[in-house]
């Protein structure tokens, strides 16, 4: 698989490491009052799902940024990639 | 129809025109007291043991293609119990015992051949951790040997011992572990369900659960409605799709392709089952002559049943660093599955949320050794309601309570599994 790195080109999935879900960008609130329950649905349960995911993949043999990837699971399918920095910032200014 | 030699050669003196099919294939009916949606091993396993040990009647299989086309069709057919933690050595162990009888209780040949496994071992540490998990394992009743460099190499002279970075320095040998053959499970326990009066019906696809009040009616399905009392689910990397659809889709569950290989037939080298100890690599041979082997999930959420050339190339690495004579070996085959990879490794035999629906998954890529303990197991838990002896702490909710069973300890990172 190559991945359309928005910095550097297309580079072999190889030359990064993999995590999951973009949700996990979203982590939970530690002081909120449903803390437990938000933490263990964000450490512990996943969407899952056949077809498109975004999920984070980690260039560590590269320039060791995090990206955004969206991908289909059921035909390996890369259709595009973003740094997850840029969406974080971007999310952030929309809230 | 019985199998014995007296019968086999009935059927040579009479041209083989004796023989009729394994099961039949009925309609469904319009409602059953259980359902099993999935044919692969675990559910067959699963109707078999409620119709024969747990004597209950009007059960059906669902399987949304052919009986046995999806891992338990897929996987490199080794049985062992050698794990460390409690909650789950007392139950491959029991499974372990179940395989030693399984071919005279179902009267077909699973050709369970219990050929040994050898865990290698490279360092000081590893020694460490295989002697704790041989003692753990003859605690909860299994057999298990310490060996030594020289007890490896009197068993595989022709393992690369002197290896620069990863000599072998001995080995953990559990001699009652071994292989089975794939489809032979899942034809025998598919048989043995039809003569027990079960349904197995194929081409039916689960397309939804009509749940009412809470409680689970019946599913809907590529062939209609069809009513139940309970509902098993073991559909393995298709888990959390099917649960999806009773609003349950997320699960402590991720789906990963794993590979297999086989290369072509050579003559008799390895009678056992050898594990590298130092990367992901494990190789056998079959009854034909092929080297079986596998390594690592390729590592990221799949449903293509066919992983990528980099795990390839790091699997045929393994086997070079072990065995460098496999380099002159040609691969036959390839292929690959979808593995429902949990969050702590382990799998979930439970009830659910949902009153009368019930979930059997999470068997990451050890799941066919599991066979028969986890058909009894999930059996007993929707005759009885009640959870059997060895599989009590595969609950559901064990990962919000905190009570994980990680028998690698890297926690909720399932690729890693
Ligand atoms: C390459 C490979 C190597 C492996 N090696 C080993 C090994 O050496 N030792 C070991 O112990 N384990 C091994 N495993 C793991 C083992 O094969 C699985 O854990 C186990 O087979 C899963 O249980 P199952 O047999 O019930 O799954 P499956 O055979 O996958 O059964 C699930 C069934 O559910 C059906 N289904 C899905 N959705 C629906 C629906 N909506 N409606 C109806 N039916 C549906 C599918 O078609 C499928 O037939 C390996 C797996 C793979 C892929």
């Amino acid at each position: 698989m190559l991945i359309p790195h928005p910095l550097l080109g297309p580079r072999d999935a190889q030359e990064f490491t993999y995590l999951g879900d973009a949700r996990l960008l979203d982590r939970p609130d530690g002081l909120a009052e449903d803390a437990e329950a938000s933490f263990f649905d964000h450490v512990y349960l996943r969407d899952n799902p056949a077809g498109l995911h975004r999920e984070l993949w980690f260039h560590e043999q590269g320039d060791r940024s995090w990206l955004v990837v969206t991908r289909d699971t059921v035909t390996h399918e890369i259709l595009g990639a973003e740094l997850a920095r840029d969406l974080v910032l971007r999310n952030r200014g929309a809230a | 129809m019985r199998f014995s030699v007296f019968r086999v050669l009935r059927e040579a003196a009479t041209g083989h025109r004796g023989w009729r099919p394994l099961w039949r294939n009925p309609d469904p009916q319009p409602g059953y007291d259980y359902v099993i949606v999935g044919g692969g091993g675990h559910g067959l396993a699963t109707a078999y043991y409620l119709a024969t040990t747990f004597r209950q009647a009007r059960i059906a299989v669902l399987e949304k293609s052919w009986l046995g086309s999806g891992n338990i069709g897929r996987n490199t057919t080794i049985i062992r119990s050698n794990y460390l933690l409690p909650g789950n050595e007392p139950f491959y162990e029991f499974s372990m015992k179940l395989w030693e009888g399984l071919e005279q209780e179902f009267n077909f040949n699973a050709m369970v051949s219990q050929r040994g496994i050898l865990n290698l071992i490279h360092s000081d540490g590893q020694r460490d951790a295989y002697r704790r998990r041989g003692n753990a394992m003859r605690l909860a009743g299994a057999d298990a040997e310490l060996l030594d460099r020289d007890g490896v190499r009197a068993m595989y002279p022709w393992l690369n011992f002197d290896h620069a970075r990863f000599p072998i320095k001995g080995g953990l040998l559990q001699r009652r572990a071994g292989t089975a053959r794939h489809d032979g499970v899942a034809w025998g326990y598919a048989r043995g369900a039809d003569l027990a009066g079960v349904d197995l019906i194929q081409n039916c696809e689960v397309t939804g659960f009509r749940i009412e009040g809470g409680r689970v009616r019946g599913v809907e399905t590529s062939r209609g409605f069809i009513g139940a009392g309970k509902v098993g689910v073991a559909v393995a990397g298709s888990t959390s799709r099917v649960m999806a659809l009773a609003g349950l889709g997320r699960l402590p569950i991720e789906s990963h392709a794993l590979q297999a290989f086989v290369s072509e037939g050579l003559k008799p080298v390895i009678d056992g089952v050898i594990t590298f100890g130092a990367g992901h690599f494990y190789v056998s041979q079959s009854d034909k002559g092929g080297l079986v082997f596998g390594g690592d999930i390729d590592g990221y959420n799949s449903y293509a049943q066919r992983g990528n050339l980099p795990v390839i190339e790091d699997v045929a690495e393994g086997g070079m660093a072990l065995m460098p004579m496999i380099g002159r070996a040609r691969l036959l085959r390839i292929w690959g599955g979808i593995m429902d990879m949990s969050m702590d490794g382990s799998p979930i035999i439970d009830r659910t949320p949902v009153e009368g629906l019930y979930l059997n998954a999470g068997w990451c890529y050890g799941g066919f050794k599991a066979t028969p303990a986890s058909g009894h197991a999930f059996a007993h838990l929707l005759a009885t309601d009640t959870p059997h002896p060895t599989a009590a702490a595969y609950r559901l909710d064990r990962f919000r309570r905190g009570w994980l069973i990680d028998e690698k300890g890297v926690g909720a990172q399932p690729n890693l599994h």
